[in-house]
């Protein structure tokens, strides 16, 4: 058995077995985690005693005669999720210092399935981001290129996976914060229908938008992962009471009779040459695999990027308004409190955070809030109702995950360049629709020589997360681009 | 002209966000292009659309009255991340006046 | 300026009226507070009663207290309000430190309820109605102290915050301004406290800040129909100072226009200690509290099987229950609203009423009267004690029939008391029954007569008053049972009177 390099699958098997304890596993990856993650800083907090505290405890209950769909599979997770007894930043120094005292309702989930928490992933500042870079501590790489962003804002939680230092990693998804990282790092990304995953412990950024979701090298594993973390929680009153259908042991083999929606909106005319070929390329894989190809319109997908950039800075300008000095986190004094208020907001939250923060008390205020926040909400219903009438004659949605691979550090430096990164996926996180991203192959950067990693993104109706997951599967077993991009080199360091 | 488009002053007291001048005239071309791409969302016909309340169709999720000893914390454990305590209480600064 | 001064130059309130309207936070009684599962108790050691919701936590989440919402689905039925089919929570933003959040969850545009009336009643009898605007639901704040030397904010220069009371819920019922004096609003308060204390939904203490009032407080000229600039007093703690307050404040907006001044619209701190209201206007901005539907939340919907199942659970409203005391039983208002302010009093007296065929005021007299004094003697309520609602009944059934006279009721009811029983069988066991018999107290009648042959010839000569003594010769000779006014009619017709 190869902890590394193994499926979750896999190394779950063999645990539940006793053909190797858990804490075998933790032993064998401590050190080369260590040394990978020197190169690649996805996590900006490992955890080992932790992890083999929790291998320990694993070894015991299979020892007892439990059996756990995670039972030793080592996992990392995101650094806005809250895991009691470790540091929780939400990648700002606002909390640098702040220690949980509980764990979020995802997390415990997972623990309790026998994973093993390797430790925190690093992030954009309060999920703030699509490259990693706006986190207030280190930049995370992207494994298969150095100089390169992993991607964001889950930017830890992807390439930790992608460079073999996690086998699964929770992220969370607010416009495409797991999609695109995925896409960039050569590994799947799934982020469910709003509300199958509990909230409970995931530090909010937006609230009617915020998903926690799983990174895996497969999909069978993503889907392993969904199945402990879903389900209603009495702790989320957004969670959804509805019935989880299993999707790990229910993958298809093939897309026959399966209608695939391209959207005519997000024609492969507007990407560079050797993106286009790829996502070309995709389509024609899904037809092979017997899908029918239908174009389908989402004419207020257009209106995404404004929608998103109206609601969730506003939802965040008042999530983010508990971190004031008072309770927890960082304090910078004042003569009064307001001074005080102040001065730890002005010190602790970075430059991206606080545009948002602007815009969306902007959005909010006296005399605009008709104007934006409520216009916002609906448009959002419009867009909702477009992607309704699309699946009436399609059953997924295929459309690219980026419009081209991983940026150099430092490339879009200018707010609004970066905030289109997130053109494809931001529609499909307003309806709250399941959605996720499959490695589809590579194109060569214009800025670059070297492939680098492309996601095809597959969005299916409210609550057909399993469906979602075998179309997905489907592909990936036909294709199997992920591995047929040399592994990245870090792993081998 | 889109630097003009935010009283970035008022905002950022409504905010408590102290910002310093530079950030000021930073922020301000930023927001005001964003606040461009925003323009073009106005254009969309919402005349009879109800606004998105909720993404999913939930209604009615309420929790019986009832004490959860579970969730509730130690003191020491409420206290532990404060930045200033005295005795059992988190400690501020005056507060000036009715915030608001 | 007194309000007594003020009559003195001009009478004030022939020339001006008051218009008050009412606004306060009642906290609910539920066993968790309104979004967790913290217990929801007054007291305790300071941040013992928290979680990572209502400490607000990075990642935590509110979920409703469903409690809480049907004790707001039933004072808003109780007040005859309209509860909409559609409500949802809200978030006010601003920053307090008090308040984990810096934004409390309310409800801003779809209250739970709407309108409604409150029915109060004067000390005099008078009757008045106060109209609600609405009754919404959110959550109280953290307590925070402040390190001064009066333990007030001004002048502290720290403050210490203890969030046990974080989260709990609140009902915030705001009245119309309806309301024309401070006996009035006060008045209101109090059918307010009543009521809400009926249905159980709160405590309602004023002391344990369980109740919380402000009040909007303008003048205009009588005849008037335009509202003068109001003033919103806040900071009383009783219901004598909200009766103080509001009656200082009206003199103050009157001396005001008196000078030729203008009222300024402004919050007034009322000073209890002073007997003033001070000007708490701080800043020149309104509050802009960008509300927005609370995203962690999902709507309301209020079915209307919900409402009836509610509405069939409401108790007599204490109003409801006055005027059926004083129109139904024509118990004056004083002795009514003695018997409303104690629930399980009024009770038992409607049960000893029904038991007793309707007979309210002879009952009230002896509940109000002996029985209240009993009670107090022993310090015990009378609905503890041993004299049950059919004994009662059956006591004022045999002094009505006269089978009893009063001072032998009034030892019935002492035995009562003490060992509890039937009125019937203590009268039989202690032969109190009175004597009324015609020819059984016309034989005593003649005896008396023969034995104070000068009594008689003092009352023929003119001496009426000696018709008492001669009654009291009667009754010692039949050791009390003799009826007495039987007594003196046979005395009389004997004398030829």
């Amino acid at each position: 058995m190869d902890p590394i390099h193994d499926s979750a699958r896999a190394i779950a098997r063999e645990v539940n077995a006793r053909a190797v304890a858990a804490v075998e596993i933790a032993d064998a990856l401590v050190p080369q985690i260590s040394r990978v993650d020197a190169a690649i800083g996805a996590y900006r907090e490992l955890t080992p005693e932790l992890m083999r505290s929790h291998a320990r405890n694993v070894d015991e209950r299979i020892a007892r005669g439990e059996r756990l769909p995670l039972a030793g599979v080592p996992v990392a997770i995101k650094d806005n999720m809250c895991l009691e007894g470790t540091h929780t930043t939400a990648g700002s120094k606002i909390l640098e210092n702040f220690v949980a005292p509980y764990t979020a309702t995802a997390v415990q989930r997972l623990l309790d399935a026998g994973a093993l928490p390797i430790g925190k992933t690093n992030l954009d500042e309060f999920a703030m981001g699509s490259s990693g870079e706006n986190s207030a501590f280190e930049k995370t790489k992207n494994p298969y290129d150095l100089d390169r962003v992993p991607g964001g804002s889950s930017a830890g939680s992807a390439a930790s996976v992608a460079a073999r230092i996690a086998t699964l990693s929770l992220g969370s998804d607010t416009g495409g914060s797991i999609r695109e990282p995925a896409a960039f790092c050569n590994v799947v990304g799934f982020k469910p229908t709003y509300g199958r995953v509990s909230r409970y412990g995931l530090i909010a950024f937006a609230s009617s938008l915020d998903q926690i979701g799983p990174f895996g090298r497969t999909v069978e594993d993503a889907a392993l992962a969904y199945d402990v973390i879903a389900g209603k929680d009495p702790l989320d009153a957004t969670s959804l009471d509805r019935a989880i259908e299993s999707a790990a042991d229910h993958l298809r083999g093939d897309l026959r009779g399966v209608r695939v929606g391209i959207v005519k909106e997000f024609a492969l005319s507007d990407l560079d040459g050797a993106t286009a070929a790829c996502y070309e390329r995709a389509y024609a894989d899904l037809e092979r695999l017997g899908a029918e190809l239908v174009e389908v319109e989402l004419p207020t997908a257009k209106y995404g990027l404004a929608t998103y950039y109206l609601i969730a800075p506003a939802e965040c300008s008042s999530n983010l308004a508990r971190f004031d000095g008072v309770r927890y986190g960082l304090r910078v004094d004042g003569a009064d409190v307001g001074e005080m208020y102040e001065r730890t907001r002005a010190a602790g939250f970075g430059p991206e955070v606080k545009r948002r923060i602007l815009i969306g008390t902007y959005a909010l205020s006296s005399g605009y809030y008709d104007a934006y926040y409520l216009k916002a909400q609906k448009a959002r219903t419009r867009i909702g109702e477009d992607f309704a009438r699309a699946f009436e004659r399609c059953d997924v949605i295929a459309a690219p995950a980026v419009s081209a691979p991983a940026f150099r550090f430092n490339a879009k430096s200018d707010p609004v360049t970066m905030y289109l990164m997130d053109y494809y996926t931001i529609p499909g996180s307003l309806a709250g629709l399941p959605s996720l991203s499959v490695p589809c192959g590579a194109s060569v950067p214009l800025d670059g020589t070297r492939p680098m990693p492309l996601g095809l993104q597959l969005t299916s109706p409210l609550f057909t997360e399993r469906a979602l997951l075998g179309y997905a599967h489907a592909y990936e077993q036909s294709t199997l681009h992920a591995e047929k991009i040399a592994a990245p080199e870090v792993c081998n360091a | 002209m889109p630097t003009d488009r935010i009283d970035i002053r008022h905002v950022a007291r409504l905010a408590r966000l102290a910002l310093t001048d530079t950030e000021i005239t930073t922020f301000a071309p930023q927001l005001g292009s964003l606040m461009t791409h925003v323009d073009a969302m106005t254009e969309l016909d919402t005349e009879h659309v109800a606004a998105t309340a909720q993404v999913v169709p939930s209604r009615n999720v309420q929790r019986e009255d009832a004490i959860r000893p579970a969730t509730i914390l130690r003191r020491e454990a409420a206290l532990a991340n404060a930045p200033q305590v005295q005795g059992p209480y988190f400690r501020v600064p005056r507060i000036i006046a009715e915030e608001g | 300026m007194t309000t007594s001064a003020m009559s003195q130059i001009v009478n004030p309130s022939e020339t001006y009226e008051a218009v008050i309207g009412i606004e306060c936070h009642v906290e609910l009684k539920t066993a968790s507070k309104m979004f967790c599962g913290c217990p929801n108790a007054f007291g305790g050691e300071p941040n013992t009663k928290v979680c990572p919701v209502c400490l607000a936590l990075p990642g935590a989440l509110p979920v409703p207290n469903a409690l809480a919402i049907e004790h707001m689905i039933r004072s808003g039925l109780a007040f005859g309000a309209t509860i909409p089919s559609h409500s949802k929570f809200d978030r006010k933003n601003y920053f307090y430190p008090d308040m984990p959040k810096n934004y409390q969850i309310s409800q801003y545009d779809m209250p739970l309820t709407v309108g409604g009336a409150v029915g109060y009643w004067l000390e005099d009898g008078t009757r008045g109605e106060c109209r609600l605007t609405r009754i919404h639901l959110e959550e109280d704040t953290g307590k925070s102290t402040h390190a001064s030397a009066d333990g007030r904010l001004a002048g502290a220069t720290s403050s210490l915050i203890d969030f046990n009371r974080a989260g709990v819920p609140l009902m915030e019922c705001v009245g119309e301004p309806d309301l024309r004096s401070a006996d009035e609003a006060v008045a209101f308060l109090e059918m307010l406290a009543r009521t809400f204390r009926e249905l159980g939904v709160s405590d309602v203490k004023m002391e344990e800040g369980s109740l919380r009032c402000d009040a909007n407080v303008s003048i205009r000229r009588r005849g008037a129909t335009e509202y003068g600039t109001k003033a919103e007093i806040k900071n009383m703690n009783s219901f004598r100072s909200v009766r103080r307050a509001i009656e200082s404040e009206i003199a103050r907006q009157i001396q005001v226009i008196e000078g030729g001044g203008r009222v300024i619209q402004e919050t007034r701190g009322w000073d209890e200690s002073a007997g003033v209201t001070h000007s708490q206007r701080s800043k020149e901005e309104a509050h802009d509290y960008r509300y927005f539907p609370d995203p962690d939340l999902v709507p309301i919907d209020v079915t209307a099987e919900t409402v009836e199942r509610v509405r069939a659970t409401l108790p007599e409203t204490p109003y409801a229950r006055y005027v059926r005391y004083v129109d139904t039983f024509g118990i004056d208002s004083k002795r009514a609203t003695q018997l409303v302010d104690d629930h399980r009093l009024a009770a038992w007296f409607d049960r000893a009423v029904a038991a007793a065929g309707g007979k309210a005021s002879a009952v009230v007299a002896f509940v109000l009267g002996d029985l209240a004094r009993l009670a107090n003697e022993n310090d015990v309520q009378l609905a503890d004690g041993k004299v049950t609602p059919e004994a009662l009944a059956e006591l004022v059934a045999l002094t009505s029939s006269n089978a009893i006279n009063s001072k032998a009721a009034k030892q019935v009811l002492e035995t009562l008391w003490a060992e509890g029983g039937s009125a019937k069988a203590i009268v039989e066991r202690e032969g109190l029954a009175q004597m009324s018999d015609r020819g059984a107290v016309e034989a005593i009648v003649d005896e008396v007569l023969a034995a104070n042959p000068n009594v008689v010839a003092d009352y023929k000569a003119g001496k009426t008053n000696v018709m008492g003594f001669l009654t009291g010769q009667v009754m010692k000779a039949s050791r009390g049972k003799a009826n007495p006014t039987l007594a003196q009619g046979l005395l009389k017709e004997k004398l030829g009177s």
